[in-house]
């Protein structure tokens, strides 16, 4: 493998790392569960999408590196889902306790 | 390699804390999702690290199936919920 | 050496995690998160049986215990009312797990620290100089690989060296199934109940349909993955049932499977089949062949198949109905 190859790999998988840290600082320190929400589904998916990068170009292999796009999908799509399903779950059984629902479209945004 | 590993697992630390500390539900799973999601990074780690591929597919599980806990639960606590 | 101690540091994060879990479990405020504790223990224990080096107990434990058992667990908190904590700490409590902690500490390091731990490392640098003479257990399940069928040695194990235990596992699965359906409500009550409305969950919201729709095709066609490869890599019967089992429950709590009930013919045959056609097999090789279970070494692969594919189908219902119950039937 060629240094410039290796050294992109770790770099973008330094930079997952980053985001992962950033996501977990978010769980932690955002101070109501909306704005977590963005720390976990968001951050961590892209973080696990550049690790995976990452880890695709160490492996030199097409396959893996398919593989390992294929689980990153799934976990985008599942953090996707999951935001919104948590989210609409929280709102729909303590819509006053955020302080925010006036802002919030009601039942009949139902996409 | 190994360092990674560990740097992964340590934001695990994070799910555990907010799981510990939930005021609600959406909160526990929430800490479970970060959980998951390291967890799948870190088998993927780990399949590169030890040069092991097995460990991509268990990845694979564990990703659906957080995937799947997520969707159960959440429709499980609607119901319970009304 | 420096990099030796770097490799250990996952392994201590890991064994410090799924204590807190075990712990936070046990003395979790409320049941909610008791439930979250649990499956976050269970996912970290898929973790240790991965850095264990044991895929197939992390793919087993990833698919029980991160997913069917906080669904398993929710579903009980559900059907039992909630009661107030009115137990007290006594001493005994806090001394006890004590114990068992000095034990464990004593154990490990007796282990770590005697001759024989010294004697198996030795051992194991001599080993391929002794050849035979002293074959360890994984050395005669690799000598025995090619009468196997199969060509996993956990597989080969599991369905054919130790069929007897296999067989009795999934004895076990029935039982417990029978030992839930006696603590449903009798049928004199069910039937009283029916006339009153039918509690139905609420509305699945249309992104929980069409998340679900997507999910379990990819779940059944991992399941089946999982047991195509079961005979030669890390998966098998029980991996891929409780993938079904997964995507049977997502189906099922977004009311887009009709309930499974135990009335029906069709799902009392597929969760017994698994048992039924194993013990056939057994007694078929007991009558004609070498003994019961004992393969004939040139059938033993497809036998093996036909036992796993019939074994994931019921092992796959019996969890489905374990986990989400059937206690829609109160109503029918």
């Amino acid at each position: 493998m060629s240094l410039l190859l290796d050294s992109l790999a770790w770099l973008l998988m330094i930079f997952g790392l980053l985001f992962f840290i950033t996501g977990a600082l978010g769980l932690i320190r955002f101070p109501d569960i909306y704005s977590r929400l963005h720390a976990v589904t968001k951050t961590d998916t892209l973080g696990l999408g550049l690790l995976a990068a990452g880890l695709a170009i160490k492996s030199e292999s097409v396959s893996t590196a398919l593989l390992l796009l294929f689980i990153w999908l799934l976990v985008l799509a599942s953090g996707a889902v999951s935001c919104q399903l948590l989210a609409r779950y929280s709102l729909e059984s303590d819509p006053a306790a955020t302080g925010i629902s006036e802002h919030i479209p009601g039942e009949s945004d139902d996409r | 390699m190994s360092w990674l590993a560990s740097a992964i697992l340590f934001t695990a630390l994070a799910g555990l804390w907010r799981i510990t500390h939930a005021d609600t539900t959406a909160d526990r799973l929430l800490g479970l999702q970060l959980l998951g999601t390291t967890g799948i990074a870190f088998l993927l780690v780990m399949a590169q690290w030890l040069e092991q591929p097995v460990w991509r597919e268990v990845a694979l599980v564990l990703a659906l199936l957080a995937a799947v806990i997520t969707v159960a639960l959440v429709q499980l606590l609607r119901g319970k919920s009304l | 050496m420096s990099l030796m101690i770097v490799d250990f540091v996952p392994d201590l994060i890991l064994a410090f995690l799924v204590i807190c879990m075990a712990w936070g479990a046990m003395h979790a405020r409320s049941r909610h998160d008791a439930m979250a504790m649990f499956v976050a223990f269970g996912l970290v224990v898929a973790l240790i049986w991965a850095r264990l080096g044991a895929p197939d107990l992390a793919l087993a434990e990833a698919a029980i215990g991160a997913g069917l058992t906080g669904v398993l667990l929710l579903q009980a908190a559900r059907q039992i009312p909630a009661e107030p904590r009115t137990m007290k700490k006594t001493t005994v409590q806090f001394i006890l797990p004590l114990v068992f902690i000095v034990l464990a500490i004593a154990l490990f390091a007796s282990q770590l620290f005697s001759d024989d731990a010294l004697n198996i490392s030795e051992q194991a640098r001599i080993r391929p100089d002794v050849g035979l003479s002293a074959p360890s257990m994984s050395d005669r399940v690799h000598l025995a690989m090619p009468d196997s069928g199969v060509g996993h040695p956990v597989t080969a194990v599991l369905l054919n060296f130790r069929a007897w235990d296999t067989l009795l596992e999934l004895l076990v699965l029935l039982l417990a199934l029978s030992g839930l359906r006696q603590l449903y409500p009798s049928s004199q009550s069910a039937q009283k109940k029916s006339d009153g409305p039918l509690v139905r969950g609420p509305e699945p919201w249309p992104l929980l349909l069409a998340w679900s729709r997507f999910l379990a095709p990819l779940l059944i066609v991992m399941g089946g993955y999982l047991l195509w490869r079961g005979a030669d890599a890390p998966g098998g019967a029980f991996q891929a049932g409780a993938l079904l089992a997964a995507a049977a429950v997502v189906l099922r709590l977004a009311g887009l499977l009709p309930a499974l009930r135990w009335s029906s013919l069709t799902v009392r045959l597929a969760i017994n089949v698994g048992a039924l056609l194993f013990m056939t097999v057994a007694a078929l090789t007991l009558y004609f062949g070498a003994g019961w279970l004992h393969y004939p070494a040139a059938q033993a692969g497809i036998l093996i198949l036909g036992i796993e594919v019939f074994a994931t189908l019921s092992i796959a219902i019996t969890l489905t109905l374990l986990v989400i119950g059937e206690y829609e039937d109160l109503h029918t």
